[in-house]
């Protein structure tokens, strides 16, 4: 069953069309990842998916129903949540209080003015939950502002998941990630497999092919190729257009 | 540990941080013993004024301290809520249990309209339009003939709550007032640290994840503002009783950097802070005002001292946490 389906999504700034005639796909309980060169447009199309840009033309559905007009916050609660290419988390926060807000905004309104928020037990042991599905339960009390970029990066994906989303649009989850915690972050998404949909934006052509169940490759704007790893890696105007002389990585 | 106490701060560290407001509270406790034992009853007026400003700066703190929003107009709704008293009194209604409430309503709703419409606006331009609105009443206070235009008008006498309290015998109002400012000051205590608070200062740190979580922030930021008008409402609906007067100046746009200078001077983002800038800017006012009339070439190095060796405030020179 589809869960997002991008009908002839089309933006541009100027002169400069960032997204063209865009459509796309995605099975609910799949890893889609959507790749593509520099410039090809793979962060504005997150940002039109997650409602901070508004598309010229075309339509976003989600879960059946069109949220292409509809504001962040709304698609965030019908659970469409994303995650930022360049850590976006509340440094002066503790971990636990990063989490702890995405589930506070899960649970409805916060006009609550009186009782101490840090003392919800029932949002702190959803938090520390969410913390444990990412392996950073016991870094809890640590400000964001203090653990390492890896860290951060686990943290961004812990924030998007608190908000109990039937979809992740993860935008570059590996960005400025070393082997190793690149290794532990692969393992995390794997276990969310099923569980949750992810649409995937990445540069790491490894961990793409070990993780994704089908891969859009984006040029320009333009969705040239749709298809199964295999069939992407076979793809001839996959490698004409993108792959060129990055060839050996597709078939590493 | 449990869940529930996580990000609770140990013991040690809550009482040391309880420290300096408990100080600053007692200070104000026995300034009118202090003030008839030195027979100098100037002082009791003096510090009433202080607490008064106080509870504006802390109306104010909510919005720029915890919300990030640099409302350059907050002395406007201190004007609204001393300009209903004035003119309730005028048309002969001295009642404080109509006149509270009303000047109170009258800020909150300065606020909401002013709020909604300057908060679809960031940074330097949320300055101005603040700063414009604010200006826009001032205008309009000076406009009122009827209510004694630019001139103000003297008011009849203070509210009359059923002849409980007696407003009008100065130390009755000093503890009144001070009542008011350790109430004002427990409950945003109780506030910032609430659901509603953890998302307004969520948004003073990230508006743009707040969104991505879900959370409407505009809305938070015009509760907020709308609450932070409402308590400056009262300050001035106590400023209106203390001066038995009203003019178009409690509304110029000095008044309202005034109230900046109090919160950043005192400590940004602690509720304890503004309390002790108020202090601090209005004693020296009154001293540097006395020795010559250009005290400001003196107080004006104060502040760059203060702002460049205490960064978030002199209440951060006693090592109090935030």
């Amino acid at each position: 069953m589809t869960l997002l389906l991008v009908e002839r999504l089309a933006k541009s700034f100027g002169a400069v069309a960032a997204t063209r005639d865009l459509s796309l796909d995605v099975a609910e309980g799949s890893i889609h990842a959507v790749i593509g060169p520099n410039g090809a447009g793979k962060t504005t199309l997150v940002a039109q998916l997650a409602g901070e840009l508004r598309p010229d033309a075309g339509h976003v559905l989600f879960d059946g129903r069109d949220v292409t007009r509809l504001p962040v916050h709304r698609r965030v609660r019908l659970g469409l949540a994303r995650s930022f290419q360049i850590s976006n988390t509340l440094l002066s926060f503790s971990l636990l209080e990063n989490v702890a807000l995405a589930v506070q905004a899960r649970h409805g309104h916060s006009f609550r003015f009186w009782a101490d928020a840090s003392r919800d037990g029932r949002i702190n042991a959803e938090a520390l939950a969410v913390l444990q599905t990412v392996g950073l339960a016991d870094r809890r009390d640590r400000l964001a502002s203090e653990v390492s970029h890896g860290e951060r990066r686990l943290l961004e994906i812990a924030i998007a998941l608190a908000t109990g989303p039937k979809m992740l649009l993860l935008d570059e989850p590996m960005a400025g990630v070393g082997p190793e915690e690149g290794q532990r972050m692969v393992e995390m998404l794997r276990t969310l497999r099923g569980r949750v949909t992810i649409l995937l934006i990445e540069h790491d052509m490894d961990a793409v092919f070990r993780l994704a169940d089908r891969i859009t490759v984006l040029v320009y704007g333009r969705a040239i190729a749709t298809g199964t790893p295999d069939e992407i890696r076979a793809d001839a105007a996959v490698r004409e257009a993108y792959l060129g002389e990055e060839d050996d990585e597709l078939v590493a | 540990m449990s869940a529930d106490t996580l990000s609770a701060p140990p013991r040690a560290v809550r009482f040391r941080g309880a420290l300096l407001p408990l100080a600053l509270f007692a200070l104000l406790a026995v300034v009118p013993f202090v003030a008839g034992a030195l027979g100098q009853p100037f002082y009791v007026s003096l510090f009433t004024r202080i607490m008064i400003f106080a509870v504006a700066a802390l109306a104010l703190d909510l919005v720029l301290g915890y919300g990030g929003m640099v409302s350059l107009g907050h002395a406007a709704y201190m004007g609204v809520g001393a300009y209903a008293i004035g003119i309730l009194s005028f048309h002969g209604v001295d009642s404080g249990w109509l006149q509270w409430p009303l000047g109170i309503g009258a800020a909150a709703l300065a606020a909401l309209v002013i709020g909604a419409l300057s908060l679809r606006t960031r940074g330097v331009y949320f300055i101005m339009i603040t700063l414009a609105f604010a200006q826009m009443l001032y205008y309009t206070a000076n406009a009122l003939s009827t209510y004694g235009g630019d001139d103000g008008m003297t008011l009849w006498g203070r509210s009359s709550f059923s002849g409980l309290v007696k407003l009008s015998d100065a130390r009755t109002f000093y503890w009144i007032v001070f009542a008011v400012l350790a109430l004002s000051y427990l409950g945003l205590r109780r506030v910032v640290a609430s659901k509603f608070g953890r998302v307004l200062r969520g948004c003073k740190e990230n508006e743009r994840r707040m969104a991505a979580i879900g959370y409407n922030t505009a809305l938070y930021k015009l509760a907020a503002f709308v609450l932070s008008g409402a308590l400056a409402g009262l300050s001035g609906v106590l400023l209106a009783n203390h001066t038995e007067f009203v003019s178009p100046a409690y509304m110029s746009w000095v008044r309202s950097g005034d109230l900046i200078v109090m919160v950043v001077i005192g400590g940004l983002g602690t509720l304890h802070g503004p309390i002790a800038g108020a202090v601090l800017v209005l004693v020296l006012e009154e001293v540097l005002s006395k020795l010559t009339q250009h005290w400001w070439l003196i107080f004006g190095p104060l502040i760059v001292l203060t702002v460049w060796r205490a960064k978030g405030g002199v209440v951060r020179l006693f090592g109090g946490r935030a």
